[in-house]
């Protein structure tokens, strides 16, 4: 049961779905998605030790195709295969036009991201990342609302301004291609750079995760992309693809570069964070509950960055942990974002409110993700935002007191969204509660979120030996 | 056997709450509040029989299920720790706990979301019981958040009210506030250390030295206290959590979780120790929050008001005594406060249903013959508090301002203001809601009531308590002081013997209580004074009566700036950088344009640029030879 599997059958599953026609396209992509997470869940559960599978592609210049399956890449894989089959069924009972595209592009999109977290070739790596782009692209800007010009601005600036970003990366390979002969990652992480050339390489490389991720201040496409795509497509980008950085930068960054790494450790540091108290305080005063989240993510993806950079095991660790929890409960928060939209027909906060006693059951869903969202212990969050802001204790402890400010601000924003959102007096149009599709989705979400809550050591297990591998590499 | 036992104490109040929260729409009533009531009752009947062991024999147990969360140097593990200490407080909190679940079978009868208000009171008690038990800081902090957040749901507990929902988003995070410090200083432990277990901790650190960062980690780990315990600076939430039932207040926001920074401090009492920096700060901090609250509560109106600011006051006084290292005294107040502040509330509360929701003490007046069981109870209650033997608050407070003044004296002093503020407007309360002329509608005088039993009931055992349970520390010979020993053995031993000092103290403070007692006997009974409306109100008691404008100063010099900074980076921050962003773009565009007019397909242009260039490549050439 290998890897290429899964990425054989997201790629199959995608021509598929375009095949059967509207009608069948949802399930189908559904059926598919469900069978790539299963391929993944035995991938995982039969990895012992990490393996490399590497095919000659290109002979000259030197070219594999080469996927490393390590737990790391495991766990993105788990979160990216996870994921899928729950967005693709957040548009059950909802009409989706042109249907066969939409799904396929979704699927599309799924191999394109299953390919970065495996991908061992710089040049294959760098495919799959770009590949991404492509599906996100249209469905933002075909199936998205709002004004379609507003949405084409926002959505063209979003991929020019993260291809621009990749192309640093790309020149990047380029020069370490001409030192090493070759792009397979063990290659590189052998290499040998001076200082010089590990910084050039180290900020090539930052720009394009920076965009990606995003850190302040790379981060001005984000807030209108989201507010301006799909639900699916807004799932796809906070849930898995903004993960595609945090993990890149583990991968490929930290281990090519170390002694950079090291030297802009604390200017990253307080880069990170302060992605975390700007993304926080603006969230407070947003107006659109989608844009709301959005630099809720910002602020939350700041500390993951915080953690990743941090280079110590507490901090990738934690940051990893907290990369799957973000995902899952971003990924409900969204879907929350859509319920409403589906009943009010509006984004904006102060037309909501007043839903609690109408929808009972999708207030206490909804809450859950909220006390998730602030990192509420016994939630999945909890875990990752502990163990991240203990490794920042232990580099400097103003760094978790800085840090630290999420529990307080992170609990200010989301509180009182919910209270707009959802408290207050009974609001005159009516709100019916969630359907049987909606509960599902969300009570799955839920059930996810306190059963990692209480083991994510079943996680940390499996990743920890390819993080400790990652840190030989560095130090 | 223990252990199941154990077990089955910490989840029959979660199993209680998915019971209500899944089913308990669909059955009656009295079926729902009857299982919230049991699954305490339950958690009850362990702790008793968990007790009676332990007080016999003196061995702590652990309970470990799993290995939660790793770190690279320690592993955190889900387990729970039934010692001393931990069942000491479980008796209460169960015990009260119980009596509070009956008590709102009555008085939340015919709310809509009765069955929420027991599930929510159900996951109250499990994580308090976490909170207390959990055998290192991580697991004691899930129950420290977790309480938190019942703290949130039931404040805002009728939800249509905004006002309320502020005051419990207010609540929410203010404490987190303080669980940032909490957690701070679990950090630094975590690191000293290499374990943020108790029994790991006190091992490292007993008999060991003070030094900088176990400083630091105590003030940290006393911010965090000061957040749940309603201490200066943070002390602003409590009051406004009284919009919450008020079987909430008497459970959570009297008796219960607002004692666990003071449970946290004793369970710590080896690192506060080590601090006496630290412990200064706290002795200082307590004192002069319960004076500060005690003179607020003087001139409040709302009679869950004054409960509340006393609620602060009191605790400032258990703070008092922690500062001095006495840990087993401030232990003994919580343990009496328990019992006559549940009390005071549940008759608050008693008083407010037959009221039907009126809760300014303006509007009452001579319910004490109509309320005759919870006149009774509130009198026993409010002489308890007020210090005056042989209540149970007497022994307490007398302890407390005893170790006070062989420390410091302007601290005793300060306790001992703030107590003769506590007699006074405790019985300012008693005779303006209970004696002379009923000043309400007619309407209200006219459906005014005796509480039922289920209400009366939980209010005669406390009013019990309340009197009799000052024995538990009877002064040279305390129960309570040689059940704690095993646990804090190490620490100064605070066992007064009674010589002519104490007498002395004793009598003062007693004669201290009795003034304040007069004091409102004479101006609230005989006079038959009733304060002013808000709007006559002039000077010092209008300042007082507005809580010193704390809550606006807090408003002004954080809130507003935060939200002012939210709108400046939402307008102007986010904008300017996106205009960067669009400006590479009009920067490449403009180049282009530039090029673009290089291109004009002029001959003669291009024949220019040719000829100049072949010079200059000549040119270069010939000076690089």
């Amino acid at each position: 049961m290998d890897a290429i599997y899964i990425l054989g059958i997201l790629l199959v599953g995608a021509m598929l779905t375009y095949t059967v026609g509207d009608k069948w396209a949802s399930k189908v992509a559904l059926l598919f998605s469900l069978v790539a997470f299963g391929f993944t869940v035995c991938l995982g559960h039969c990895l012992t030790e990490e393996r490399n599978l590497i095919w000659s592609w290109i002979e000259s210049p030197s070219i594999h195709f080469a996927l490393k399956i390590d737990g790391l890449a495991v766990a993105m894989l788990l979160l990216t295969t996870a994921l899928i089959p729950l967005i693709i069924y957040s548009t059950f009972g909802k009409q989706v036009k042109n249907a066969k595209a939409f799904f396929a592009l979704i699927l599309l999109m799924a191999f394109a991201m299953s390919g970065t977290f495996l991908a061992a070739d710089g040049i294959l790596y760098y495919i799959f990342w770009e590949l991404s782009l492509i599906p996100i692209y249209f469905i933002a800007l075909l199936w998205g609302n709002g004004d379609l010009e507003e949405r084409k601005k926002a959505v063209i600036k979003f991929f020019i301004y993260t291809f621009a970003g990749s192309l640093f990366m790309l020149a990047a390979f380029i020069y370490l291609y001409s030192k090493a002969g070759s792009l397979l990652i063990a290659d590189l992480y052998a290499l040998d750079l001076t200082g010089e050339e590990q910084c050039w390489i180290f900020a090539a490389f930052f720009l394009a995760y920076a965009i990606k991720i995003p850190l302040i201040p790379f981060h001005t496409w984000q807030a209108n992309v989201y507010q301006k795509a799909p639900t699916v497509g807004t799932m796809l980008l906070s849930g898995i693809m903004l993960k595609m950085g945090l993990y890149s930068v583990i991968r490929w960054q930290l281990p090519i570069a170390p002694d950079a790494s090291k030297e802009w450790m604390p200017f990253l540091l307080y880069l990170g964070i302060a992605g975390v108290i700007y993304g926080s305080i603006v969230a407070i005063r947003q107006k659109d509950l989608k844009k709301l989240l959005a630099y809720s993510s910002l602020a939350h993806v700041g500390l993951i960055a915080a953690g990743v950079y941090s280079l110590t095991f507490d901090g990738i660790q934690g940051a990893v942990l907290q990369m799957l929890a973000h995902g899952l409960v971003v990924v409900g928060l969204f879907f929350a974002a859509e319920v409403i939209h589906r009943r009010f027909e509006t984004r904006k906060i102060d037309e909501m409110g007043g839903i609690r006693q109408q929808a009972p059951k999708f207030t206490s869903l909804f809450m859950i993700l909220v006390l998730a969202s602030v990192g509420l212990p016994l939630t999945f969050n909890f875990v990752g935002e502990f163990t991240v802001l203990y490794s920042l204790s232990q580099i400097d402890i103003i760094y978790a007191v800085l840090g630290g400010l999420t529990i307080i601000l992170g609990a200010y924003y989301m509180l009182k969204m919910f209270q707009n959102v959802m408290l207050g007096e009974t609001n005159a149009k009516p709100f019916a509660d969630i359907t049987m599709h909606e509960g599902v989705l969300l009570g799955i979400i839920a059930g996810a979120i306190f059963f990692f809550g209480l083991h994510a050591k079943c996680i940390t297990d499996f990743i920890t030996p390819s993080i400790q591998n990652i840190l030989t590499h560095i130090n | 056997m223990n252990q199941t036992l154990a077990l089955i104490l910490i989840i029959a109040p979660l199993i209680g709450f998915l019971i209500n929260i899944f089913v308990g729409k669909k059955v009656n009533e009295k079926l729902s509040g009857s299982i919230g009531t049991l699954a305490i009752l339950i958690s009850f009947i362990g702790t008793i029989i968990l007790f009676l062991d332990l007080n016999s024999n003196h061995q702590a147990m652990t309970v470990k299920l799993f290995d939660w969360i790793g770190t690279e140097r320690f592993t955190i593990a889900f387990s729970f720790q039934f010692d001393e200490l931990s069942v000491l407080w479980l008796m209460f909190v169960t015990g009260i706990g119980t009596l509070i679940h009956m008590y709102s079978i009555s008085y939340m009868h015919g709310d809509e979301n009765f069955h929420k208000f027991f599930a929510y009171l159900n996951l109250f008690i499990f994580f308090m019981i976490t909170l207390v038990t959990g055998s290192n800081l991580l697991i004691m902090f899930i129950g420290w958040e977790g309480v938190g957040l019942c703290s949130y749901l039931l404040i805002g507990f009728w939800h249509k009210n905004q006002a309320y929902n502020d005051a419990a988003k207010k609540a929410f995070i203010m404490n987190r506030i303080g669980d940032l410090g909490l957690l701070i200083g679990i950090f630094i432990l975590g690191a000293l250390y290499s374990t943020v277990d108790f029994e790991g901790l006190k091992t490292a650190m007993e008999g060991g030295e003070g030094s900088y960062w176990i400083s630091i980690a105590a003030i940290c780990l006393f911010i965090g206290a000061c957040g749940k315990s309603a201490q200066i600076p943070l002390y602003t939430w409590l009051p406004d959590a009284m919009a919450g039932p008020t079987p909430v207040s008497a459970l959570i926001h009297a008796a219960t979780m607002v004692t666990a920074g003071i449970f946290m401090i004793t369970r710590l009492h080896f690192l506060f120790d080590l601090a006496p920096e630290v412990q200064n700060i706290i002795a200082i901090v307590g004192g002069v929050t319960s004076l500060v609250a005690a003179t607020i509560g003087l001139f409040q109106n709302d009679i869950k008001k004054v409960l509340a600011y006393s609620t602060v006051s009191q605790l400032g006084l258990m703070f008092l005594a922690l500062g001095f290292g006495a840990y087993e005294i401030a232990v003994f107040h919580v343990i009496t406060h328990a019992f006559f502040k549940a009390c005071l509330f549940l008759g608050s509360g008693s008083v407010i249903h037959a009221m039907h929701g009126e809760q300014d003490m303006r509007r009452m007046g001579g319910l004490k013959n109509v309320m005759k069981i919870t006149y009774i109870t509130f009198l026993i209650s409010s002489l308890a508090i007020s210090g005056i033997p042989p209540f149970s608050g007497f022994f307490s407070k007398d302890e407390i301002l005893m170790t006070a003044f062989h420390n410091n004296t302007a601290l005793w002093v300060i306790g001992s203001l703030a107590s003769i503020m506590t007699a006074f407007y405790m019985f300012r309360l008693l005779y303006l809601t209970f004696f002379n002329k009923f000043r309400g509608t007619d309407e209200q005088k006219h459906h005014l009531h005796e509480s039922p039993a289920l209400i009366t009931f939980p209010l005669i055992i406390l009013a019990i308590l309340a009197t009799v349970g000052g024995l538990i520390a009877f002064p040279g010979k305390s129960w309570l002081n040689a059940y704690l020993a095993p646990l804090l053995h190490d620490g100064p031993q605070h066992a007064h013997h009674l010589g002519t000092t104490e007498y002395i103290l004793m009598a003062v403070a007693v004669v201290g209580g009795l003034i304040g007692i007069v004091l409102a006997y004479m101006k609230f009974k005989q006079k038959n004074t009733v304060p002013v409306e808000d709007d006559q109100m002039q000077g010092v008691a209008k300042l007082v009566y507005n809580k010193y404008y704390v809550d606006e100063m807090y408003d002004a010099t954080i809130v507003k700036p935060v939200n002012v900074l939210s709108k400046f980076f939402r307008d102007k921050i986010e904008v300017l950088l996106s205009s960067i962003v669009f400006g590479f773009a009009s920067l490449t565009g403009g180049l282009g344009t530039i090029g673009r007019k290089l291109q004009n397909g002029s001959i003669g242009l291009y024949l220019f640029a040719f000829v100049i260039g072949i010079c200059t490549i000549l040119a270069l050439m010939f000076i690089a030879k």
